[in-house]
């Protein structure tokens, strides 16, 4: 069996994140990067699955710029076999992600793929969806459990009212959640190692892909500032507010 | 417990300008040398804050086309001012009256941090293997007690020490030579200084500790290539200590206090005196309108020439800011750094090809124009002892008249940790509030850091002695580590009318100056798991 494992590069989560004067984006210069953090959950699963002899080979595959690169590399180091950089300058939208992942996935043959539920810097949550469509395969999200059976899997995932176990066949779709592992650190040795496993370099225009945003971003700007909360005295006060000045009850 | 060990040729601890400029020596010497640096920061560059006014003598000798290559080194200083500030008014010195060292005309205005990601760069452009996230948090010697290498912090333990899944041993390097290049305060160059006694018939060491915000201001008010700096208000004639304020590029300031931890009072609070000082009409009205959008701090070596330790032990090298080369009057000391990294790795390539001592460095060192700026500079500091205004005075004379040739030098005659007062002698100090447009408290500050460490991991500011903060430092000096920590690590709280001490480890942002403060040296910072601390962008 193949993995696929689809990894972003984002503004790293403990940075705090500006938006630029212009209001026309949000100021990514020379701020840490790293690899989106249920992305790593993804490679994580992937690698231990090979791990307990369920799967034969890893594949990582990024989009983006040149630096992306170092997501790749991240995860050759924690254990996936082959890299796969696709280049793309520019922001890039879900259907367009999902579209050269279809591409990858028709040229890689995997029988799974994996990746983060969603992106921490757009929230965008709709890749893995939208690439299960265009492949026509099931999909399984938000999973906090994986198990590989033969032709299948059960992948409990993390709902609004709790846990749901599903069944799906292979080939699937699956988006992680941070629940479903701890991902481990890469050792030097490994990083080391990872310089040397293959990592290819695929331009998005040579798959035919129209990666053009078919969304027009108009403005970025901070969310309102919040107001001071006030100290009130007793009960009785507190609903006096909440009656006459929150007009809430 | 047995660890994978790789070997090198050599081994750098530190990736700031020293450590790079080590590293890109040895290559430039010899490429076929076997390199590696160790960073703590999760990034080259993340745990780097300085002003930063350089001076590119060090850098033309390292890398003389650094403009070819895009160096991040833009900004020509256009203007300069120093001012003496009381508390409403400002007086301004004249440029031609400060002595030549404080004088910036062939300086650029620079992110000391964006630099040394570019050097990180160019160093693996030529091969060097650099490491980020990966702390050196052991030194490991031969039977014969010479340095062997370093061992680095294990990854994944629990905040008592045991295994998590993703525990990851630490690894050995074991190098020919081992490179110490922590910057001030090292936590390895501590012990090192301490075991091979390197500060032997030395001056006790001298620090600061040096706050930076960047603001982003009007465009009308903003001059680039502009460099302030002042002294006086808000400090005290006795406390040593001034700002600086430099117009870089995109409309950015780099704004910064440095306050001397030789300082008396234990009420004094070295991040309200930095908050209280940008109250100054003088100040305000070039903030006004602006936007703070970065905060951080970091210990800065002021000792000069009478407290340089030895910089050669058996098998390593202390260079850079972990052994202390500083030039205090410049307020500069990124130029020195990497001129010491450039001759460690000159040292270096000797030993290795002909078998020279490794003591080779410190002739060299002695030889160069860092040691010549060290030995002028030499008695500024210690005149501050006397006051601000004698210091000025004396300064003068020595800078001035005789360009730092004076036939004497003076001492430090104490270490930090033993200039406090008790408290009960001092009067306290009322800082105003912050009013969250100029000025601001500790924890919205450290959110600006981007700081984090792992949950769960062991505390790694470590107690001597755990009841020692309530049972003496409490009564005798009102805890002062409430106050010396810029970003309020450190809390005394009730409980029950019990009173307690409180280490939030995970906002600290690796200044160390805990480490060089606390009375009874009972804090002792060592490295957390890697990758955690600051995440600073162009600090």
């Amino acid at each position: 069996m193949k993995i696929l494992v689809a990894v972003k590069r984002v503004i790293d989560y403990n940075v705090q994140v500006r938006v630029k004067e212009d209001g026309t984006g949000v100021v990514t210069d020379n701020v840490k990067m790293s690899t989106n953090p249920p992305d790593d959950n993804a490679i994580e699963e992937a690698v231990k699955i090979k791990e307990a002899g369920k799967a034969k080979e890893v594949v990582a595959v990024t989009i983006g710029e040149d630096k992306a690169q170092e997501t790749v590399r991240k995860a050759l180091a924690v254990g996936a076999d082959k890299g796969i950089h696709v280049k793309v300058d520019g922001i890039i939208e879900p259907l367009a992600v999902s579209k050269i992942l279809q591409k990858i996935v028709e040229k890689e043959k995997p029988d799974l793929v994996f990746m983060g539920k969603q992106a921490i810097d757009d929230d965008c949550n709709q890749t893995g969806q939208m690439l299960a469509a265009l492949l026509n395969w099931p999909q399984a999200t938000f999973a906090s459990k994986i198990e590989v059976k033969d032709k299948s899997l059960e992948v409990t995932r993390e709902v609004d009212e709790g846990l749901e176990t599903i069944e799906t066949n292979i080939p699937s779709i699956v988006t992680c959640d941070l629940r479903l592992n701890e991902p481990r650190y890469a050792s030097l040795p490994n990083i080391m190692k990872a310089k040397k496993k293959p990592l290819e370099q695929i331009n998005a225009s040579d798959l035919g892909v129209d990666t053009k945003p078919r969304i027009e971003q108009i403005k970025v700007e901070e969310p309102p500032k919040r107001k001071a909360g006030i100290k009130v005295a007793n009960v009785a006060e507190l609903v006096q507010k909440l009656k006459n000045e929150a007009k809430v009850i | 417990m047995s660890r994978e060990v790789m070997e090198y040729d050599v081994v750098v601890v530190g990736g700031g300008p020293s450590g790079l400029a080590t590293v890109i020596k040895l290559k430039q010497l010899n490429p076929d040398i076997n390199v590696c640096l160790l960073e703590k920061a999760s990034e080259i560059g993340a745990h780097i804050l300085s002003g930063n006014v350089f001076e590119t003598r060090a850098l033309d000798e390292l890398l003389p086309n650094w403009k070819d290559l895009n160096a991040p080194v833009k900004t020509k200083v256009t203007k300069e001012k120093f001012l003496f500030l009381t508390q409403s008014k400002s007086l301004s010195w004249p440029t031609w009256l400060l002595p030549k060292v404080q004088q910036n005309h062939n300086n650029y205005i620079i992110s000391l941090a964006n630099l040394c990601r570019w050097l990180a760069e160019q160093a693996e452009a030529l091969g060097v293997e650099i490491f980020p996230g990966f702390p050196a948090s052991e030194v490991l010697y031969n039977e014969d007690g010479s340095v062997k290498g370093v061992a680095t912090q294990d990854m994944g333990l629990d905040k008592d020490g045991n295994k998590k899944d993703s525990h990851e041993p630490g690894m050995e390097l074991h190098a020919k030579v081992t490179v110490f290049a922590e910057g001030c305060r090292g936590h390895l160059g501590k012990t090192l200084i301490k075991k091979f006694e390197l500060d032997k018939n030395r001056n006790p060491q001298q620090y600061g500790i040096g706050f930076k915000e960047i603001w982003e201001i009007n465009e009308e008010k903003h001059q680039e290539g502009l460099v302030m700096h002042t002294a006086g208000w808000p400090l005290d004639n006795k406390t040593y200590g001034g700002s600086f304020v430099y117009h870089a590029e995109n409309k950015q300031v780099f704004l910064g206090y440095v306050i001397g931890l030789d300082y008396q009072n234990p009420y004094l609070s070295p991040f309200d005196e930095f908050q209280r000082f940008k109250t100054h009409p003088s100040i305000k009205t070039i903030l006004e309108g602006g936007k703070r959008i970065s905060y951080g701090a970091r210990a800065l070596i002021e000792g000069g020439l009478q407290s340089l330790p030895k910089m050669y032990m058996p098998g390593g090298l202390l260079i850079g800011c972990d052994a202390g080369t500083l030039n205090m009057p410049k307020i500069k000391g990124s130029h020195t750094a990497m001129k010491s990294g450039i001759i460690a790795a000159e040292a270096i390539n000797y030993h290795l090809k002909d078998k020279d001592d490794l003591s080779i460095y410190e002739k060299l060192f002695k030889e160069s124009w860092a040691y010549k700026e060290l030995y002028e500079a030499r008695n500024v500091k210690p005149s501050f002892s006397w006051g601000l205004i004698l210091g000025i005075i004396f300064t003068g004379i020595d800078q001035i008249l005789f360009r730092g040739k004076l036939p004497f030098t003076l001492k430090h005659k104490h270490a930090d940790h033993e200039t406090l007062k008790l408290a009960k002698e001092m009067p306290k100090i009322d800082y105003p509030k912050p009013d969250n447009i100029i000025t601001f408290d500790k924890t919205s500050s450290v959110y600006l850091t981007g700081t984090n460490h792992a949950d769960n991991q062991p505390v790694h500011l470590k107690l001597k002695d755990k009841d020692l903060p309530i049972n003496y430092t409490l009564e005798k000096f009102d805890e002062p580590a409430q106050r010396y920590c810029p970003v309020g690590v450190y809390e005394v709280q009730t409980e029950n009318n019990v009173k307690k001490f409180v280490i939030n480890s995970q906002n600290c942002i690796h200044c160390k100056t805990c480490d060089i403060k606390e009375p009874s040296q009972n804090i002792n910072w060592v490295t957390p798991e890697g990758g955690g601390g600051p995440k600073y962008g162009n600090m």
